[in-house]
């Protein structure tokens, strides 16, 4: 076991999340924006695991050191019930299934207002050297929030921010605080899992905002473990793996199969993790390789076995048209204006009309 | 038929003046005051142009909650500032910052020979995704 832990300790995971820049010293797994606006590129892990109407995601925030002014926001499906430290090995342990090769204080914030018409600060707690915030607000009132913390946002972050609250306001952000970081011994590039726990009838995990600070040619990675009492369908739907291919972009189904009961007996054996039943569950991985310009939707997830993932939750454009209306609305104007003056004046056509009329 | 072509023309002048009024931001009084509208890292409009020797007052509308910039010039004055290699100066006209969620105002007066000069915003990373537009002059 030992020599197990070392393996896995060898691994250098980190998770999946979007970040975006802070004043403090996080980096969240999947992407780094340092103050002057470059992007470094890491690889991301998540866990999004779907049970009893709970989505469980994992992810790690990796510590980037001191100096380093950067921090995290992830988009949530919905209000957490918990946010709490999870396992220590739980994502390697997917990656060694799928690949060749104690909380602190919980503490609800009694939903009070972080400041006047800005974003609501839910829930703040401490995971290890983390500090984490979950906020309610429109795309603005986070952003708000996020700069009036010291969060550096880089320029597609409004829009991206907008992405996410019209359709879930709940949004967690964290970031690593360098005195505990200290005291606890917390070493550059070393992973801090989070668990957090989300009751939702429509389970969801963010992409785009993987994209966050990218230029639109550099290249997304990220892999997303998905743990469903079935076989769950997916919007967009993964295409077919050619064998862990370095070149096939988009979202690569990897593994689709039912989880091994030695899986699913690991997995249970980690920190926070006896939710998850010991046998009957459904393993999915689905490795993200895509441009950031076409990394432009989130991943929806139907586990209910209908075969029916939510468009909306996927992040597509909603079909209500209200943008262009004013132009249909001027063309069609003018059509039916033209076509009364026709006929109004235009002795055939008024001839032909009246001759309807008269029968 | 005169009055089909008089109806006509005035629909067709409706057609273009209500489509323009829809893609509308380009906002320009007549007191010379023309508002740029940032929204989400871009500017609305992104072209303009002026007569030479015009003085324009701007008023600039950042609608993000990110701060941004409204620096007008040349392309020597853009990679000055996108370089930062300019030292730090007092205000100058047409070179403002535009906190999130405020309104400024800068007046400038364009040279008097035609030609074309640049607005962009050079916060990290701002002007490549981007944020600039183009001011004609003449």
């Amino acid at each position: 076991m030992r020599r197990l832990s070392r393996r896995l300790a060898a691994l250098v995971m980190l998770t999946g999340i979007f970040l975006v820049g802070a004043a403090g010293s996080a980096l969240a797994c999947g992407g780094l924006v340092t103050p002057n606006g470059t992007v470094s590129l890491l690889k991301t892990t998540t866990l999004a695991a779907y049970h009893d109407g709970v989505e469980h995601y994992v992810t790690s925030f990796e510590f980037a050191g001191e100096g380093q002014e950067v921090g995290s926001i992830i988009p949530l499906p919905g209000v957490p019930t918990d946010v709490i430290r999870a396992g220590d090995w739980t994502l390697q342990r997917l990656i060694l299934e799928t690949q060749p090769q104690p909380p602190d204080v919980f503490r609800a914030a009694a939903l009070a207002e972080d400041s006047a018409g800005g974003a609501q600060v839910i829930l703040e707690t401490k995971v290890d050297a983390l500090d984490i915030t979950v906020l309610k607000g429109g795309g603005g009132e986070v952003g708000d929030w996020a700069r009036e913390h010291g969060y550096f946002l880089p320029p597609d972050t409004p829009e991206i921010l907008d992405f996410y609250a019209e359709r879930s306001p709940i949004f967690l952000a964290a970031r690593f605080n360098l005195e505990r970081a200290e005291r606890q011994g917390v070493q550059t590039g070393q992973g801090t899992p989070v668990h957090i726990a989300i009751p939702t009838p429509n389970p969801w995990v963010p992409l785009r905002i993987l994209a966050l600070g990218r230029q639109a040619s550099e290249l997304v990675q990220a892999d997303v473990y998905l743990l469903t009492d079935r076989r769950p369908d997916t919007l967009p739907q993964a295409e077919r793996s050619r064998g862990f291919d370095p070149d096939q972009r988009g979202l690569i189904q990897e593994v689709s199969e039912p989880a091994s009961r030695t899986l699913l007996t690991d997995l249970r054996s980690d920190r926070g993790m006896k939710w998850l039943p010991a046998s009957g569950m459904w393993l999915t991985y689905i490795r993200v390789n895509e441009t950031a310009a076409n990394l432009t939707h989130d991943l929806a997830i139907d586990a209910s076995g209908y075969g029916n993932p939510s468009p909306v939750a996927a992040g597509y454009p909603v079909a209500d048209g209200a943008a262009s209306w004013p132009v249909v609305w001027t063309v069609m104007a003018a059509l039916v204006a033209v076509a009364i003056l026709m006929a109004v004046t235009d002795p055939t056509v008024r001839r032909a009309t009246a001759k309807v009329f008269r029968r | 038929m005169k009055l089909r072509a008089a109806a006509a023309a005035v629909v067709l002048a409706l057609l273009v003046g209500v489509t323009a009024m829809t893609r509308g931001s380009a906002a320009r009084a007549n007191d010379g005051t023309v508002r740029i509208t940032i929204h989400y890292s871009s500017f609305d409009p992104d072209g303009l142009a002026v007569e030479p020797g015009e003085t324009v007052r701007f008023v600039i509308v950042n609608t993000d909650p990110i701060d941004h910039e409204f620096i007008l010039g040349d392309q020597r004055v853009q990679d000055v500032h996108e370089k930062g290699t300019e030292a730090h100066h007092a205000h100058r006209p047409g070179e403002v910052s535009v906190p999130a969620g405020e309104t400024v105002v800068t007046t400038y007066t364009f040279p008097k020979i035609s030609r074309s000069l640049i607005f962009g915003c050079h916060l990290p990373g701002h002007y490549a995704f981007g944020m600039h537009g183009t001011v004609t002059i003449g």
